[in-house]
């Protein structure tokens, strides 16, 4: 029997933080089913990367090591990294950005809960402007291989020879076993002239994204909606940001559909998923207020939209995140709710 | 000048208050041609010249100079000295002079070179304020030849590159590659790697004189310090 009052105990941090890893399983199973088990080299070798700096950093910043390492907060960092780079990638790739990640995006702004830009999309941003080449060479899902979207499909065995010594085997160059993103395809074949119908006929393409890919988008839908129902995020930004690049690509889509794509394909291309339930809401880099989180998440939809269809890069939410994080302490300033008790701001005399 | 003043002169303008990691002064040419050494320190050795120059010429006006004119004064000195070492770069080091490019000009703009006229050659005799420019002008000069030369390892593999803008074909042969087979990491050759480069190496400057404070503070607190006792012994 249960005695009033009711006094729930908050959530630690390192529960929430092992919640949001468990939300992000689904969509890593659904990763691992279409595309083989290399994310999961990845992300154990961005783990043990971000666990071992942590540890590093906190002592030559002379701090508690154990209590740090245990709010789980490195380890998410680590698989939100490695779950945005290219699963065959070298093995210093990852190590390279989950360092610099947590090293220099954490802990030099002074550890969680200080850092102003998201940990994890700085890592992505270093990578992708530093090695664009192997950041832009994917794998393609199973049974598209052989012919189809790439020349050859690597064993297991194969894609772990080459993650670790950069081995290929004979006769086989990166182009011949790699490809594009679904997004990127989407714009180099628009450069080429062709029209939007055209181009979804692609067999990389799937019924509503990339094929394969848009199914890791629904595994990220499910897991987000359970961090929604269990109330660890609020509904505020992946609403405001999926609403919003909704809405946008949907404008441009009714313009002219023959250049720019359907809003769904948006929505399940890309880290678009990923982005609204689990990078956007890092409660450390967005803002405190629901009225900022709308306009933060807004602000991210919108640069998202315009990176992936004006500019040059395969996808806008990392560079959308990080332009964001910046205005948050602004967003926050002019965000602030009227104490309970006080007059509006409107009502000064 | 005693030979006291003269070390004072020289360890304030090389390390104590050093341009490019105390004043953070004219940081727009340390973080935009430390990509490289050579391009880092060539830069820096015309910065320290102009400056010792610019310090010996306006030393001796400094009492002629009506208070309320200084500035358009001393700059338009500057300015002529900076000209100067332009054509002379121009002449005897023409793709040095390429790479370099408006930084040279804009000596005449960094504020590091208005500062030390402002804060010592206009108060100081002639031969201090000399000093003073230069070891202000070497001072940066470190800085930006560590900065050239993380970011170049860091970017390229290598160390040295470009030598031969100064000394000719031959010196190609003196680029060292420390990384054979490197693929590149060009965050560190963009301007992000600049700054974080100097964040760094602020951070480590503090971190000696911390240490070097503590010391001090150290052997003036234990009459018979048991590490400092043997260290001196053991150099």
């Amino acid at each position: 029997m249960l005695f009033s009052p009711f006094i729930s105990k908050p959530d630690s941090v390192s529960a929430i933080m092992l919640k949001v890893l468990l939300a992000l399983l689904p969509g890593i199973a659904m990763y691992v089913w279409y595309f083989g088990p290399a994310i999961l080299v990845s992300i154990t070798l961005a783990s043990i990367t971000a666990l071992s700096t942590e540890a590093a950093m906190l002592k030559l910043r002379g701090r508690p090591i154990a209590p740090f390492l245990k709010d789980n907060s490195a380890l998410l960092t680590a698989w939100l990294l490695a779950l945005s780079i290219p699963p065959l990638a070298p093995w210093w790739l990852v190590v390279v950005g989950t360092a610099f990640a947590i090293a220099i995006a954490k802990q030099l702004y002074g550890g969680l809960g200080n850092n102003p830009f998201n940990p994890a999309m700085i890592g992505y941003a270093v990578l992708i402007i530093s090695f664009p080449v192997h950041m832009t060479h994917w794998l393609a899902p199973h049974g598209l291989g052989d012919g189809g979207l790439v020349l050859a499909e690597l064993s297991y065995a194969q894609q772990l020879q080459y993650i670790f010594s950069g081995a290929l085997p004979q006769g086989l160059t990166l182009d011949a076993i790699s490809m594009a993103t679904p997004l990127d395809t989407l714009k180099t074949h628009l450069h080429l002239e062709e029209s939007v119908q055209q181009i979804l006929h692609m067999t990389i393409y799937g019924q509503i994204g990339g094929h394969g890919s848009e199914m890791v988008a629904w595994g990220f839908l499910f897991g987000g909606l359970y961090l929604l129902a269990t109330r660890i995020i609020s509904w505020h930004i992946p609403v405001a940001y999926l609403g919003t690049l909704f809405a946008i690509a949907g404008i441009f889509h009714l313009v002219d559909p023959a250049h720019y794509v359907a809003p769904l394909f948006h929505l399940f291309t890309g880290a678009a998923i990923l982005g609204a339930f689990f990078i956007l809401t890092d409660p450390v880099s967005s803002p405190t207020t629901n009225k900022g989180r709308l306009i933060f998440a807004a602000g991210a939809a919108f640069l998202t939209y315009m990176i992936r269809t004006f500019g040059g890069f395969p996808d806008g939410v990392a560079f959308a995140t990080l332009l964001m994080n910046i205005a948050v302490p602004l967003i926050v300033l002019y965000t602030q709710p009227t104490v309970f008790g006080k007059k509006a701001q409107g009502d000064k005399p | 000048m005693t030979s006291q003043e003269f070390k004072d002169i020289l360890y304030n303008g090389v390390w104590k208050q050093n341009t490019g990691l105390v004043q953070l002064l004219g940081m727009c040419p340390i973080l935009a041609v430390s990509s490289s050494v050579v391009n880092g320190v060539s830069l820096g050795l015309a910065t320290a010249v102009v400056m010792a120059l610019s310090g010996a010429a306006i030393a001796p006006i400094r009492n002629l100079v009506p208070n309320e004119a200084r500035i358009p004064v001393f700059i338009l000195i500057i300015a002529v000295l900076v000209t100067v070492i332009q054509f002379a770069m121009n002449a005897y080091m023409y793709s040095l002079y390429v790479v370099l490019g408006i930084f040279i000009p804009l000596i005449v703009t960094n504020c590091i070179v208005l500062a030390r006229i402002e804060a010592f050659a206009a108060k100081n005799p002639t031969l201090q304020s000399a000093l003073d420019g230069f070891a202000m002008g070497l001072g940066l000069t470190c800085v930006l030849a560590v900065l050239g030369g993380i970011r170049e390892i860091f970017g390229h593999g290598t160390l040295l590159s470009g030598i031969d803008l100064v000394f000719g074909e031959a010196a190609k042969s003196w680029v060292i590659t420390v990384v054979p087979n490197y693929h590149g990491f060009l965050l560190a050759i963009l301007p992000p790697g600049a700054f974080i480069t100097l964040g760094m190496l602020i951070a480590t400057k503090n971190w000696l004189n911390l240490r070097a404070e503590r010391k001090l503070k150290g052997a003036n607190a234990t009459i018979t310090p048991v590490d400092g006792g043997c260290a001196p012994a053991a150099h």
